[in-house]
């Protein structure tokens, strides 16, 4: 659903991005940002007081703003209910393009961070001491949301992949836990054989989830300098995924749902959708989405490329920025600060979160979490693994969101014509080149 | 414009229901061609297809607003679950997120009130002034307003909220109500429909016996409107009821939401990274959302059906 968005929006999106990128280009305004606020003037605007407006569909910050205003009294948060995906992005856009209802504080996702920041919709935080809060991150989610000496916003969360699984299905055709992705293969076709019905996993093509595993098998298809891009698709990292991934497609050995649907969460349930390599803050999806299974599934690390590697990669997750346009950024920094980095991770951990920060994934009692979901498994130490195993050096393009727009009309087509999935992702990289010099960019091939 | 276009297919069930009206009329045809088969088996197939395709949608709905969330994923989708929540869903999309689903339905009933009702009346004050006044650009309005229904409402959404935010608009209920305001395939119904129904004769008649412009609107015309004026009504109710992607773009506060929005975000919770999926209270919301919608179609019938007679008798 999230993905299966009209191409009016999407239409929409892009139009409004453009926009966008001629208004932001325009202003000026952003000299403002590059001269230094204290913890001082921060602390005076708190004792000020006023609105700040939140534009995001993290359940969690429900409680976060209702803690802040009983910290800061004078403060009121407007949590604006948020729908996540292209829609949150198309609103965002058009406000910053008409220049009016700007929000204070904005929900992104790390892959959209690149291109708000490229078109200086939102502000740089390290003036306001964001540039100090490093070492408060786990690598993935910092190096997402910063670029150069530049911090366009706090991680909110972070999602480092694993393999869950449904052991009822696992356990009643006998089928081992994958470790490596040849062994997934197999289990694949042994589950498929055993019930035609079931499937290990579905897939119709999400740009998402191939991105995350173009990320894991060492690939690195986006090189970003500013404004200079490299777009390729053909390293080794891709070639192995495509091997697996085509074999899958091939022998019809994933199921054709996609994800998000309702159709989706009765996969999970009834056993026809036996594993998800997603990221680590499925379980939350799964114990209000899933109640019927609960018991059933468990998580395991990601399956590796080879045997013994440990590598991982980051699956979802957003941060909170704000933009350049925020009328009250000293108070926007404060909510953020508190929400990302201070106070309110505890609570969002709390509420079922997962951390994009070291001494919450650290902690005895994170790690010693038992899920009785996962039927009394502390799924929490593998998922705090996997994002100690993450990669660093992995970019998104600064129009990503445009890019996985396209993505079913190029690499979708592998999954439902005799397009492979090789052709698919060099028909991607082409169109992603050719928006890209559309663009102003300097695309290298 | 698609809304009017799509509002006629509630309207297609609806007739069955008053089939006792239109009975007589199919036998009164009968009459004219007795030597033909008492029923056509083809058709009778053909409208149980068409029936079928729209009821059962319907019943789906009815019945898995009585599961839980839980039941909704381990059930078959045409029949019940082992439990019977509809109680609890009930009171559950009342009570959810601090009763939100209450403030929706009552902004939704001001967009219809305010929206579909100042449409309506524009509409008629309009139709009635193009189908009885002759004055210079007549032509040029005639021309404007066919254009205008030929235009769709997502084509100007776009400018109109550009237009709107320079004024400072959005984010207010005004947002949505305005836009409402304008019906051109309202007005274009009503001033045919004045045409046919309001003899020029009658209105004359009026003048000459010394009555005003406006009492011989309000006491000739618009009686004669009545079944046109609830036919528009019906229409603008149900696309203002329905609208969607205008207050999508519109508006941000979720207070100001309408139904359809405030559905679409519960919806949208199970696309959502920790998100509480409550698809139970989905359906449960949108069995709700189009109860009164029913109970409308089902008041307005008679006038309405009188309205669609009223033309044929004249002759």
């Amino acid at each position: 659903m999230r993905r299966k968005t009209s191409r009016l929006l999407r239409g929409l999106a892009l139009l409004s991005t453009l926009a966008l990128g001629a208004t932001a280009c325009g202003g000026s305004d952003d000299s403002s940002d590059t001269k230094a606020v204290s913890a001082g003037d921060i602390q005076a605007a708190l004792k000020k007081g006023g609105t700040v407006n939140v534009w995001a569909w993290e359940p969690t910050l429900k409680t976060v703003a209702a803690d802040f205003q009983k910290k800061y009294p004078k403060v009121k948060i407007n949590l604006v209910s948020e729908r996540s995906g292209d829609k949150h992005y198309t609103a965002l856009s058009n406000a910053i393009s008409a220049g009016k209802g700007v929000p204070d504080v904005a929900q992104v996702e790390y892959f959209a961070l690149g291109q708000y920041a490229l078109t200086k919709g939102l502000a740089d935080l390290a003036p306001y001491g964001a540039d100090k809060l490093k070492s408060k991150y786990t690598p993935g989610p910092w190096n997402a949301v910063n670029d150069g000496d530049k911090v366009y916003g706090l991680p909110m969360d972070s999602g480092p992949m694993a393999l869950f699984y449904n052991k009822k299905v696992f356990d009643k055709y006998k089928i081992a836990v994958p470790t490596t992705w040849d062994e997934y293969l197999d289990a694949a076709r042994k589950l498929h054989k055993a019930d035609p019905k079931a499937y290990i996993a579905n897939d119709a093509g999400d740009a998402g989830f191939t991105t995350s595993m173009l990320w894991q098998a060492g690939s690195r298809p986006y090189q970003v300098d500013g404004t200079k891009v490299k777009i390729d698709f053909a390293d080794a990292g891709a070639k192995k995924f495509e091997a697996v991934w085509q074999k899958l497609i091939d022998e019809k050995l994933l199921s054709p749902i996609n994800g998000w649907t309702d159709d989706w969460y009765k996969g999970l349930g009834d056993g026809t959708i036996a594993t998800l390599a997603t990221g680590a803050w499925m379980p939350a999806n799964f114990i209000t989405g899933v109640p019927n299974a609960s018991g059933d599934w468990r998580a395991a690390a990601l399956p590796a490329w080879t045997a013994g590697d440990k590598a991982s990669a980051e699956n979802g997750g957003s941060s909170l920025a704000v933009p350049a346009l925020s009328k009250n950024k000293e108070l926007a920094y404060a909510f953020v600060e508190y929400a990302n980095a201070g106070d309110g991770v505890a609570t969002r951990v709390k509420e079922g979160a997962f951390p994009a920060t070291n001494a919450e994934l650290q902690s005895s009692t994170f790690l010693g979490k038992e899920f009785p979901y996962f039927g009394g498994q502390k799924a929490n130490e593998i998922f705090a693994q996997s994002a100690a195993n993450v990669a660093d050096d992995w970019s998104y393009l600064p129009f990503q969101p445009y890019a996985n727009s396209i993505f079913n009309d190029t690499v979708g087509k592998a999954y439902v014509s005799g397009t492979t999935l090789a052709e698919g992702l060099k028909a991607w990289q082409d169109a992603s080149v050719k928006y890209g010099e559309e663009q102003g960019f300097t695309v290298e091939k | 414009m698609s809304s009017p276009l799509t509002t006629s297919s509630p309207a297609a069930p609806a007739k069955p229901v008053g089939a006792g009206r239109s009975a007589p009329r199919l036998r009164g045809s009968r009459k004219h061609t007795p030597g033909r088969p008492k029923r056509s088996k083809l058709l009778t197939a053909l409208s149980s297809l068409v029936v079928l395709y729209t009821v059962v949608p319907l019943i789906w709905l009815a019945i898995n607003a009585t599961k839980t969330q839980s039941g909704l994923a381990d059930s078959n989708g045409l029949w019940f679950a082992h439990d019977f929540a509809l109680w609890s869903n009930i009171h559950d999309t009342f009570t959810y997120d601090d009763g939100v689903f209450t403030r929706w339905l009552l902004n939704t009933l001001l967009y219809v009130v305010l929206g579909a009702g100042g449409a309506t009346l524009l509409a008629v004050l309009g139709g009635y002034a193009l189908a009885k006044f002759d004055f210079p650009g007549k032509r040029g309005i005639f021309a404007t307003v066919i254009g205008a229904v030929a235009v769709p409402g997502t084509a100007l959404a776009v400018p109109t909220f550009l237009m709107f935010s320079k004024m400072g608009l959005t984010d207010t209920p005004w947002a949505v109500i305005i836009p409402s305001l304008v019906s051109p395939f309202g007005l274009y119904l009503m001033w045919v429909f004045a045409t046919e129904a309001i003899p020029t004769e009658l209105l004359e008649a009026a003048r000459i016996d010394g009555a005003g412009e406006a009492r011989t609107f309000f006491t000739v015309a618009l009686p004669l409107l009545a079944p046109g004026i609830v036919t528009v009504l019906l229409f603008t109710t149900v696309a203002t009821w329905n609208n969607y992607f205008l207050p999508l773009i519109m508006l941000k506060d979720s207070d100001w939401y309408p139904l359809t929005l405030g559905l679409s975000v519960w919806n949208s919770q199970a696309e959502t990274i920790g998100g509480d999926v409550i698809f139970n209270l989905v359906i449960t919301g949108s069995l709700l959302t189009i109860l009164p919608l029913i109970a409308a179609f089902l008041f307005l019938q008679k006038y309405w059906q009188s309205g669609l007679a009223a033309g044929s008798v004249k002759e």
